[in-house]
């Protein structure tokens, strides 16, 4: 009987899937394929001929990682500015988000408006990028706010987009704007995780809060913070919006914002050079595939040492 | 008598301590929330201005320049028409995201409800290819989208949303936990049909899930800035983000008017912002709820 029900509704369970896995196979997994497949041909454009798309075997890797005649191989410049805006940012998220955390989940705060505090902090999430970017060049400009601030106390206008580290200092500000709240409400989710009773057998054993913080919060927190982070990073080495309008596509000044994405998005745009921009994606799905595989490691040990907890969260 | 006295002079410390912890914590907490408004405050206000007010430096006064800012913005056609733009942003993120919540929880329904052979593969696919940063076949969308005559079109930037992993995984996750089989199996016994039961039965039943997502998934189409970059290229069919990466060559030339630049920026992100006030309770929810994807 019970079989009989399973082979008459099987067909429906390929039915009801079918359209995901026939618009992913066209519009990601043959896209996918066909980039890693360009990496190993030449094609690009050259005033208005096309040349290629001829097979060179690994020709373009082995451009991607040769010095220029400076010494310095840009991939790796690249890379580099992307983890240095993406650390100025993450670092300071992290701090923050979690003083934040521990404050609005404390027994003994008590904290009231959460919901207002929380609905402000998370909104910077939702807005655009690009026009945050937009809005921060202007008001970091030389004519802008800022500098009138400065000019009107007595001091010279300074250009924050000639300096490669106040430039980078504002795009990690905004990716630090963008994403606290964020950050914040995932750790409270995991605090909130923590058996209660911990909390209250250290309390009865007199512990200070500062004790329970650094012998309780933070070793437990510890396989959020690292899900928190790496998810973080891989959602850094994507950067791309903020410093695409902040410092063009020239990543200025001097290319010291020029992130991998960019980097790629040059590629594809400007000289259509397809083979090194499918170089290029291979190199960067390499990266977030070995991230990624360390996210589901801690998630697997997480839950496998913690099972009442995962299944708290789920 | 004297242990008494001390317990409750201890006592009245720690609720000093306590009563001082607060205070430090609250005004941590609202110079956080300042932080985080404060580019939207700035944004209002210097929407409010003129050209020539915002050049003559900051005023934290509200100026009375906003309709004649708004109507600079909303006519302008130099680069590109502000209208235009929105509507092509709206048009893109509404059918998407009413395409990703629909398909998502259909594609969740589907692996949860049946069994068939291909079950548990299909859902392991899944989880695999959800990390995968969609940037990364950039070179191969490209060309596909030229190869279907989808350049400026919105086709290339909608059709896909039928397929988010991340979404299917939220929708399959509430599915486990708010949809008994009893439900489906008495819909059968009333002899409704399979579509039937999905479309009348449960996607009701999903319904906070859906909202939840559709209000994502709009938000992150309308702030999608690669993809339509890469396929629009004709100034018509831009959307907001390309718009404002746009605003910035605009405001290097001579004689831009910054006031209309900032009530620019203001109408790409109001609407969202509108939608958050609006709708805020059900979104911060959602985010704990994604957290437990970790």
């Amino acid at each position: 009987m019970k079989k009989h029900k399973l082979v008459s509704y099987a067909k429906w369970g390929y039915i009801f899937i079918a359209p995901f896995f026939i618009v992913y196979i066209i519009f990601q997994l043959i896209p996918l394929l066909s980039t890693f497949y360009y990496s190993f041909f030449e094609n690009y454009r050259s005033g208005l001929n096309v040349i290629g798309p001829n097979y060179v075997g690994f020709d373009n890797y082995v451009t991607l990682f040769t010095p220029d005649k400076n010494g310095s191989i840009d991939i790796f410049t690249y890379f580099v500015n992307t983890i240095i805006m993406w650390l100025m940012g993450a670092v300071p998220q992290m701090v923050f988000s979690l003083l934040l955390a521990v404050i609005f989940t404390s027994e003994r705060l008590r904290i009231k408006g959460q919901s207002f505090f929380k609905t402000v902090m998370y909104m910077p999430n939702l807005i655009m990028a690009a026009a945050f970017a937009m809005l921060f060049f202007m008001l970091f400009s030389k004519v802008g706010p800022f500098n009138q601030f400065i000019m009107s106390s007595g001091g010279e206008p300074f250009d924050f987009f000639a300096n490669k580290w106040t430039t980078r200092g504002i795009i990690a500000m905004i990716n630090f704007l963008m994403w606290f709240g964020n950050t914040t409400i995932l750790l409270m989710a995991g605090i909130m995780g923590i058996d209660q009773s911990l909390f209250e057998a250290a309390s009865i054993d007199g512990a200070t809060s500062w004790q329970v913080f650094y012998k309780i919060t933070i070793p437990l927190l510890k396989p959020i913070m690292v899900y928190v982070a790496i998810t973080s990073l891989i959602g850094g080495l994507q950067m791309f919006d903020v410093p695409q309008v902040i410092g063009t596509y020239l990543g200025s000044p001097n290319r010291s914002t020029m992130t991998m994405i960019m980097y790629l998005n040059n590629y594809l745009g400007t000289s259509k050079n397809y083979g090194m921009a499918g170089a290029l994606s291979v190199v960067i799905f390499i990266i977030t595939g070995v991230l990624s595989v360390i996210v589901y490691k801690t998630m697997a040990s997480d839950s496998g040492k913690k099972p009442k907890k995962a299944k708290k969260g789920a | 008598m004297a242990i008494k006295e001390q317990t409750i002079r201890n006592n009245e410390s720690a609720r000093g301590k306590l009563i001082a912890v607060r205070v430090v914590a609250y005004t941590f907490l609202i110079l956080v929330t300042l932080l985080a408004l404060f580019p939207l405050i700035l944004l209002i206000l210097n929407s409010t201005h003129s050209n020539s007010s915002l050049q003559a430096g900051f005023d934290p006064i509200p100026g009375g320049h906003f309709l004649i800012n708004f109507k600079t913005a909303w006519n302008d056609t130099a680069l590109f028409t502000l209208p235009r733009s929105m509507l092509n942003s709206f048009i893109i993120a509404a059918s998407s995201c009413i395409l990703t919540s629909y398909f998502s929880a259909m594609t969740a329904y589907g692996i949860h409800v049946y069994d068939f052979k291909l079950k548990k593969f299909a859902f392991n696919f899944i989880m695999v290819i959800m990390t995968i940063p969609t940037q990364v076949a950039a070179v191969g969308f490209v060309q596909l989208v030229g190869k279907f005559h989808m350049t400026n079109t919105y086709w290339p930037l909608i059709l896909p949303a039928i397929a988010a992993p991340s979404v299917f995984f939220y929708m399959k996750q509430y599915i486990e936990s708010s949809l008994p089989m009893e439900v489906i199996e008495a819909a059968r016994v009333d002899g409704s049909g399979e579509f039937m039961t999905f479309n009348t039965i449960a996607l009701p039943m999903l319904k906070p899930a859906i909202a939840v997502q559709m209000i994502f998934a709009f938000v992150s189409s309308w702030n999608n800035f690669f993809t339509p970059a890469l396929v629009l290229s004709k100034s018509e069919m831009w959307t907001l983000p390309i718009v404002n990466a746009t605003l910035r060559q605009k405001i290097q030339s001579q004689n831009c008017d910054i006031g209309e630049v900032y009530m620019m920026i203001l109408l790409s992100i109001i609407p969202v912002v509108i939608v958050y006030i609006a709708l805020s309770k059900h979104i911060v929810k959602g985010v704990a709820l994604g957290a437990v994807k970790g």
